[in-house]
């Protein structure tokens, strides 16, 4: 099957300190996936795990290390204005931060639909801008002429998403587009790229830290640790038998609605960061229940199992062998 | 059976603003009756705007303009003797912080002070409240808490922009605890936080709750953190408590239809069905509906709700639910008609 995405050992590097104390922090550590046409893709892991940094290189606003990030099979360049080349539109986090509080909200449409060429005159640009509206579920004159704050955070949300569709996107890239918004309405977010996938195709690359909204929503999940792609999968495989220790913290760590299936057990949380990205072999050695001598040596290989990567010495090659 | 150590009666507290010579009040706080116990976790869950935080604002006597309690009051239970807040006067209240009620906000960035390293945080507020003699022993009260509470001492040493967003919420529940308060008062401590850590924080005021046998009162809308932690659980919407029980009733028989709906919408494991969100937004608190402020967005509407305030009725296990449907007996959760007939015996305490 044809990928619209592919990120191919995608790796960033932040450094740190001067010229004689350096340290070089691996932000983003040969991450790669792919993304195929009408598929919804997560990025699940902690806040500073790097997933963001991986979408601001997809999007081009961040220069990678190395690696390659291909569209349909070509190369992206650098600083490549991806969303006027390859349909590619993004959603971030703060609604409220998105759209300037002085302007109204209509005319961020305006601009995009004049700027992508998109309708030859006015009439024509309302009436694209009422049919997208009309597929997040409100109406031009219900909008026209308002500005942001007379809107609640879950309607800007669906607003700043129904922008991103002026320009019949392939690909939209949610960075933790529900975090902001009340619990009560990111069923109303979540079910929306459902609707745009079944629909129009869409495909979604969908980071969030929020595993229960992944789990509904997507087809696919990697979860990230400190800058690796330590598990990658089907939802179900991933959220439902989880294989790596870290994923099983993960999904063991997640409130669920129910009080009769309360948190049992102590976690054990890292005191600095810093040093799990600096730790030699697997990063999650320090915290990890099943640490073996060998994990604080070398890095683990990603191995295949059962249709899942996993980056864990847990599972040895005769598994991944066995299982195929 | 455990004694009230606070309690607010018809609490109303608004916001009272001057807009070009017209009065504007937002009514953040409306007829709040709570009544908790010692020893208890009792959680406060509802959308943002729904007036949590400035409940918690009056109930740590933190009032003030354009903030003003209106009606109602508080009521603390310092050593076996009620004290109502709006008596006290300003260093009454400052000594009753921390010794007797202490607070955890919500942004730990903005608490600590950015340029003092965490030791001199400590020192702050232990000068603030143990007497001259004893400020020697400042330092080692602060080590022998952290080590307690089981974090590293070395955080003393460091400035709060060196500790990561979770060691922080630490710190700032571990300052907030130092004293051994017997009411903590958190306001969303865990909202920004990863979810394992967010867990690790959880666990911390939980241990302390446990050790100390002491009151929490928890306001986050993270549903799932309540059904993890709270005892009791009150669901807020447009400044009242539209319901109140036992975490395991309120999940397992939700009465009020947006108590429903806010369980309702949340995403389990290994359930895929399609989930709907709340419908509409929440109301603005400067302009609210009338009648039960919920109707405009409620599935079972009927005539009543859009011209009467439902009474809060009290149910025999102490459940309490401000909703029309419940009175008529018709409880909104399709459960079978046998199960609902208890209703009849509820006695009105509105």
């Amino acid at each position: 099957m044809q990928t619209l995405l592919e990120v191919d050992k995608l790796t960033k590097v932040y450094t740190q300190g001067n010229l004689l104390a350096r340290i070089n922090i691996m932000a983003v550590d040969r991450v790669t996936f792919d993304i195929k046409p009408a598929e919804i893709f997560t990025l699940a892991g902690e806040s500073g795990c790097g997933k963001t940094t991986t979408a601001k290189m997809i999007m081009g606003f961040e220069e990678s290390t190395s690696g390659v990030i291909r569209h349909n099979g070509k190369p992206q360049r650098p600083n490549e204005q991806v969303w006027r080349t390859e349909g590619v539109q993004a959603i971030f986090q703060d609604p409220f931060a998105t759209f300037n509080p002085l302007r109204t909200v209509d005319r961020y449409f305006f601009e995009t639909v004049w700027s992508y060429k998109l309708a030859p005159n006015r009439k024509a640009a309302i009436a694209l801008i009422d049919r997208k509206l009309k597929a997040i579920g409100l109406s031009y004159e219900e909008f026209a002429g308002k500005y942001p704050s007379e809107f609640s955070g879950g309607q800007l949300q669906r607003i700043s998403i129904a922008r991103a569709l002026l320009t019949d996107p392939k690909l939209l890239i949610a960075d933790e587009p529900v975090s902001m918004v009340d619990a009560s309405l990111r069923m109303s977010i979540v079910n929306l790229f459902k609707q745009l996938r079944d629909e129009f195709g869409v495909s979604v690359l969908y980071i969030t830290h929020d595993l229960a909204t992944a789990y509904y929503v997507s087809d696919r999940i990697a979860i990230m640790f400190r800058g690796n792609v330590v598990e990658m999968g089907t939802v179900e495989e991933v959220l439902m038998a989880p294989k790596h220790p870290y994923t099983q913290l993960l999904r063991d760590s997640i409130p669920e609605a129910d009080p009769k299936r309360r948190w049992q057990g102590k976690v054990i949380l890292s005191d600095l960061e810093q040093e799990e990205y600096l730790q030699q072999g697997c990063r999650f050695a320090g915290r990890c229940p099943h640490v073996m001598p060998v994990c604080r040596q070398a890095e683990p290989p990603d191995l295949q199992v059962k249709g899942t990567l996993v980056k864990c010495y847990l599972y040895s090659e005769e598994d991944a062998a066995n299982q195929c | 059976m455990e004694h009230t150590i606070l309690k607010t009666e018809a609490l109303k507290a608004y916001y009272v603003l001057d807009l070009y010579g017209k009065a504007k009040v937002v009514k953040a706080v409306n007829e709040v009756d709570l009544d908790i116990k010692e020893n208890e976790i009792y959680g406060i869950a509802g959308e943002s705007g729904c007036g949590k935080s400035t409940l918690l604002k009056t109930l740590v006597a933190a009032v003030e303009p354009p903030l003003r309690v209106v009606g109602g009051r508080v009521t603390y239970r310092v050593a076996g003797v009620d004290v109502d807040v709006a008596t006290l006067s300003d260093e009454e209240k400052r000594q009753l912080r921390l010794e007797f009620i202490a607070y955890v906000p919500q942004g730990s960035m903005s608490v600590l002070n950015p340029v003092i390293k965490i030791k001199d945080t400590y020192r702050d507020f232990i000068e603030s409240h143990i007497s001259a003699q004893q400020k020697a022993g400042a330092y080692e009260l602060a080590r022998d808490h952290l080590r307690e509470l089981g974090l590293p001492v070395t955080i003393l040493d460091a400035y709060p922009h060196q500790l990561s967003g979770g060691m922080r919420q630490r710190v700032t529940i571990a300052l907030a605890t130092l004293l051994k308060p017997r009411l903590i008062v958190g306001d969303e401590p865990t909202t920004a936080l990863d979810v394992v850590v967010q867990r690790g924080v959880v666990q911390l005021l939980k241990d302390i709750q446990s050790d100390l046998r002491n009151t929490v009162v928890l306001v986050t809308h993270d549903m799932g953190v309540h059904a993890n932690v709270a005892d009791r659980i009150g669901i807020m919407y447009a400044g009242k408590i539209v319901e109140e029980g036992t975490t395991e009733r309120i999940f397992a028989d939700p009465q009020h239809p947006y108590t429903k709906y806010l369980i309702e919408s949340l995403p389990k494991f290994g359930d895929k069905t399609p989930r709907d969100s709340v419908p509409g937004s929440p109301p603005s608190l400067a302009d609210l509906p009338s009648g039960c402020p919920f109707h405009p967005r409620c599935p079972h509407v009927k005539a009543i709700c859009k011209s009467e305030m439902p009474p809060s009725l009290r149910q025999a296990d102490g459940h309490r639910v401000a909703c029309w449907l419940v009175e008529d007996g018709v409880v909104v959760s399709q459960r079978p008609a046998a199960q609902v007939s208890g209703e009849g015996t509820h006695a009105n305490v509105a």
